[in-house]
């Protein structure tokens, strides 16, 4: 899975659950929850979305790393990569 | 033979519009069935029946506005001797339906506009829930759609012909008059609280240690749709304290408290373009955390999406609202009449603490309480305060 890939399905799920949000505007490098305006109930439903789509199941510990968009990008292929 | 009534759906709802029949006269229907979709101020929602049997006759078309208590449908209840029509019941044709046209004359209860702002027939957009749900993914504005159904209406089958009206749109799904609508009933239900409530507020500082180490323990061992969040301890805890503390549990109404014997705990979640609501999580007493947090979920899910039943608006008998991590410190509420008192979480922050005797950082989150002086007193709400607390500290028995 490329990078654009993942992109894309970032995108697909934080659009689903911030349907009022530009997301293909934010600023890959801010804090997602603050760019999309979710609460951590909206993360859990991110992360678990990426989980039903993707199959990487994170961890609640590695949450601070999938803050950013570029950071989710970057967890995420390396977990595609070592699996 | 009984009347399935339009129900009020909270203190502020003088008048409902029926956008929908979701089951036809000769239908078998059972309690909770939802069987029509109306509309009011906090948007589309689901009606349920309460009574059992046989959906006899529709009284009200759809389109028409008519007040609360106005008879929507005869339902010929089960268990009664000859059940199913009678023949002179069958054979009389009975007064015709409330024609959409009639909507003004048959809601004289219909508050003018100069009482509640904003809520002028001219802004509403009529529209199916379903409607509604595909026009904000599509990100189409419901209020440029010209409905095909009664009195305008906008149809599924509408939405599904629209083309997105651009990016700008797609920003914005929520029509404007929709999110008027919603601050014009909280201004209404707000302003009713602050001028016939006296209310009092209490604050309490509690160690949150205990609570979030447990969450991160068993979240650990959980895929992430398993996973519990604190709120979910908080709604327990609350739910919990309150069944020792039952003047802070049901409603004033008519100058009386009534206490109510379930919990019903109103979770106040925000709505994306501006508003909340707060509807009911069911014997939030009696489920367990897994239970609790699905039922968060789901109805966080549904109220996102616009969908959310008749009951869970109508019967919360006391709210939380938890301002969660990207909150603040402390959150003074306003009661939800005909509630008598709201809880608020705020932001879990670190706190140098006092914890065996030594100074360390440590979570802690402040609990306040704002309450009815009608039915409470401070003593008593401080009680419930530290008993949520002594809950918060053995989470593993929530």
């Amino acid at each position: 899975m490329t990078d654009l890939d993942i992109r894309t399905v970032i995108q697909h799920e934080l659009r689903r659950i911030a349907p009022d949000v530009d997301v293909a505007a934010i600023n890959p490098n801010g804090d997602l929850r603050e760019e999309c305006d979710i609460d951590s109930m909206d993360f859990l439903n991110l992360v678990a979305a990426l989980h039903q789509r993707l199959g990487v199941n994170v961890p609640e510990l590695d949450y601070p790393k999938l803050i950013t968009l570029n950071g989710a990008i970057g967890y995420l292929q390396q977990k595609l990569a070592g699996a | 033979m009984s009347e399935f009534l339009m129900p009020s759906l909270g203190a502020d709802m003088e008048a409902g519009t029926l956008v929908e029949w979701l089951v036809k006269p000769g239908t078998a229907v059972k309690r909770g069935d939802i069987i029509a979709v109306v509309e009011t101020q906090k948007g589309a929602i689901e009606i349920e029946v309460f009574q059992e049997g046989t959906l006899e006759r529709l009284l009200v078309e759809t389109g028409a506005t008519v007040p609360v208590g106005t008879p929507l449908a005869l339902i010929h209840e089960a268990g009664v001797a000859g059940a199913g029509p009678s023949p002179v019941e069958a054979a009389q044709p009975g007064p015709p339906p409330i024609p959409a046209i009639r909507e003004m004359a048959a809601a004289p209860l219909m508050p003018p506009p100069a009482v509640v702002p904003g809520a002028s027939a001219l802004g509403r957009v009529f529209a199916s829930p379903a409607a509604r749900r595909l026009a904000s993914l599509k990100g189409i504005d419901l209020s440029r759609i010209k409905g095909s159904g009664p009195a305008g209406a906008v149809l599924l089958a509408d939405i599904e012909a629209a083309q997105p009206t651009g990016a700008r749109a797609e920003a914005q799904p929520q029509a404007a008059s929709s999110i008027a609508q919603m601050r014009s009933a909280i201004a209404a239900a707000m302003s009713r609280s602050k001028r016939e409530i006296p209310h009092y507020y209490l604050s309490h500082v509690a160690d949150a240690a205990a609570a979030l180490a447990w969450v991160a323990h068993v979240n650990a061992e959980r895929s992430p749709e398993q996973r519990l969040l604190l709120g979910a301890l908080f709604v327990k805890a609350t739910a919990l304290a309150v069944g020792r503390f039952p003047e802070f549990n049901g409603f004033f109404m008519d100058q009386t408290f009534r206490p109510s014997g379930p919990v019903h705990v109103g979770f106040a979640v925000t709505i994306r373009g501006g508003g909340l609501v707060a509807p009911a999580i069911h014997d939030a007493d009696t489920l367990s955390l897994d239970q609790l947090m699905a039922g968060m979920r789901d109805l966080v899910g549904r109220v996102r999406s616009g969908r959310f039943r008749s009951s869970e608006i109508a019967d919360p008998t006391i709210t939380v609202s938890s301002l969660g991590e990207r909150g603040v410190e402390t959150l003074f509420g306003v009661i939800y009449p005909p509630q008598v008192a709201i809880v608020g979480f705020g932001k879990v922050i670190e706190r140098p603490w006092i914890h065996d005797g030594a100074i360390m950082p440590r979570p802690v989150v402040t609990m306040t309480l704002a309450a009815d002086h009608r039915v409470s007193d401070g003593h008593r709400g401080a009680l419930l305060l530290c008993e949520i607390e002594r809950l918060l500290q053995q989470p593993e028995s929530l």
